[in-house]
């Protein structure tokens, strides 16, 4: 049944992976991950967890040490944050299309410059093309249940590829929150042992990692971005053995208040619980307004989010992102590729807020609505707005 | 480009792109994009192995008589074997077409 507890999220999550019995875990502190890791060491040197937890001397070998020890046979575990995500940049691409089923937290948090501690998406969106399955929690029994979620995804021998829970810096890794640890029974009955499908041996060698001539690297990219669409229908059925066993059910893509909604917000990670609020404060002036949650990134669960879209005249996507240059942020070009030129496809408007531990709010959300509402009549002539900032 | 033995499609590619024949480097012929050859001079060559030692591709081996031959379907034509020879008995000459 497990046991509901008031814990910090880092907290939980270190615990969950505990939990999971992971055997290798190779991380670098960096706020705001540190108290994952910091835990865990923990847990390791009191010998409640039998892993080594090696310690590197930056997140380029933590990624590099997690590839080694899942090509070994290990199951393997890190989290990082910001710039240590991006120091680990060159070795993302790696594990994916070598199929090294690697479990990873993001606290995600701003990018420099300027230096920022807190919280935004765009760590993790200069990395969003390195081939992971990725989510993202909005809450932390969510974070906990899906680094559950990710071990078992990860590491089903038709998938074999690495995963990203994606968790908000400060408003979710340093909150404590009611949260029910699972039984140590339940996680091993969802959790099966890893059984890799091929392990490095020195009595059956295996090259991991060979180079890819012009004959073979479109072949090589074709089969890791198959092996990924292909993936969703296991992190589906995962999601539903996990309904079965800890009862709580989880989708790709949430509602809330969506029917008959004319309006729709979309959002991804801790500010959704804000635009629940949010929803239920405009609801109660008469606004016909509902929320769309994403929460598998990649695959981008394109059906599932038309079908929760349904019929609404427009969709205002917040971004927790602003790539310069870009034609929008990174969700709200997503969103306008799947409806392009769908019969009856919403009125699409992009904004970004929340950037570098700006707070969300229901009134920046109420902001949104109208602005979103009054472009669904007259055209905008951007195609995407920063919310909330200062002209002078 | 290289010449490749077996050209697979993407559903045929190993798990991972993982190579599990140990050696098979060697059935990648990857010679064909030099523009200049090794020609060594017998009356010259002291069979001494600098240029074998050298090769970074390591195309040289050593035949019944002691000469080094550089095996042409992997030689880049890079020249190092004719710039440490001792001797000056590899001469480097372009590739005609
Ligand atoms: S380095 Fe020159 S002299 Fe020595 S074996 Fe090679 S060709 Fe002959
Ligand atoms: S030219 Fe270069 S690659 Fe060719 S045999 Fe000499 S050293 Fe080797």
């Amino acid at each position: 049944m497990g046991k509901r507890v008031g814990i910090e999220v880092s907290i939980a999550i270190a615990e969950a992976v505990k939990l999971a019995r992971a055997e290798v875990i190779a991380a670098y502190p960096i706020t705001p991950q540190t108290h994952i890791v910091e835990h865990l060491s923990e847990i390791i040197a009191n010998g409640e967890l039998d892993a080594e937890f090696i310690t590197v001397e930056s997140e380029h070998a933590a990624m590099s040490c997690c590839c080694g020890s899942s090509a070994a046979g290990a199951r393997t575990y890190t989290a990082t944050s910001s710039q240590g995500l991006a120091l680990m940049s060159e070795i993302l691409y790696h594990p994916g299309p070598m199929r090294l089923p690697i479990v990873m937290t993001v606290a995600n948090r701003a990018l420099a410059a300027p230096i920022s501690i807190w919280n935004d998406h765009q760590d993790i969106m200069a990395q969003r093309d390195i081939g992971w399955i990725q989510t993202f929690a909005e809450n932390g029994q969510e974070a906990v249940d899906l680094t559950l979620h990710a071990f078992r995804v990860a590491e089903d021998r038709k998938v074999s590829l690495p995963v990203i829970v994606n968790i908000d810096g400060f408003t979710l890794s340093h909150v404590i929150e009611p949260i029910v640890i699972p039984d140590q029974e339940e996680v091993d009955a969802y959790l099966p042992a890893f059984k890799p499908r091929v392990r490095l041996d020195v009595k059956k060698p295996v090259t991991m990692g060979p180079v890819g001539i012009p004959e073979v690297y479109t072949e090589a990219k074709m089969a890791h971005n198959e092996a990924i669409k292909a993936s969703k229908r296991v992190i589906l059925q995962g999601w539903k053995e996990f309904a079965e066993i800890f009862g709580r059910e989880y989708n790709p893509v949430e509602t809330y208040r969506s029917e008959d909604a004319e309006v729709l917000l979309v959002t991804m990670g801790s500010i959704s619980e804000t635009a629940m609020t949010a929803v239920d404060a405009m609801r109660d002036k008469g606004t016909s307004v509902g929320l769309v949650r994403i929460r598998l990134w990649r695959p981008f669960p394109g059906p599932e989010f038309r079908k929760a879209a349904g019929k609404a005249s427009v969709l205002a996507v917040i971004d927790r992102c602003l790539p310069p240059g870009a034609v929008c942020g990174p969700v709200g070009a997503e969103l306008r590729s799947i409806f392009y030129k769908m019969p009856g496809a919403p009125k699409i408007f992009s904004f970004v807020a929340g950037l570098g531990g700006r707070d969300v709010t229901v009134e920046l959300f109420e902001e949104i609505v109208d602005k979103a509402r009054a472009y669904a009549k007259k055209r905008p002539t951007e195609l995407y707005e920063v919310i909330g900032v200062r002209e002078r | 480009m290289a010449q490749i033995d077996a050209i697979v499609g993407w559903k045929d590619l190993p798990f991972g792109c993982h190579v599990y024949e140990p050696g098979s480097t060697a059935k990648f012929r990857t010679g064909d994009w030099r523009s200049q050859r090794p020609v060594l001079d017998k009356e010259k060559c002291i069979r001494c192995g600098m240029c074998w030692v050298f090769c970074p591709d390591m195309c040289y081996s050593q035949t019944e008589e002691g000469y080094f031959e550089a095996n042409m379907e992997y030689c880049k034509g890079c020249g190092i074997c004719a710039h440490e020879c001792p001797k000056d008995a590899i001469t480097m000459v372009p590739e005609e077409d």
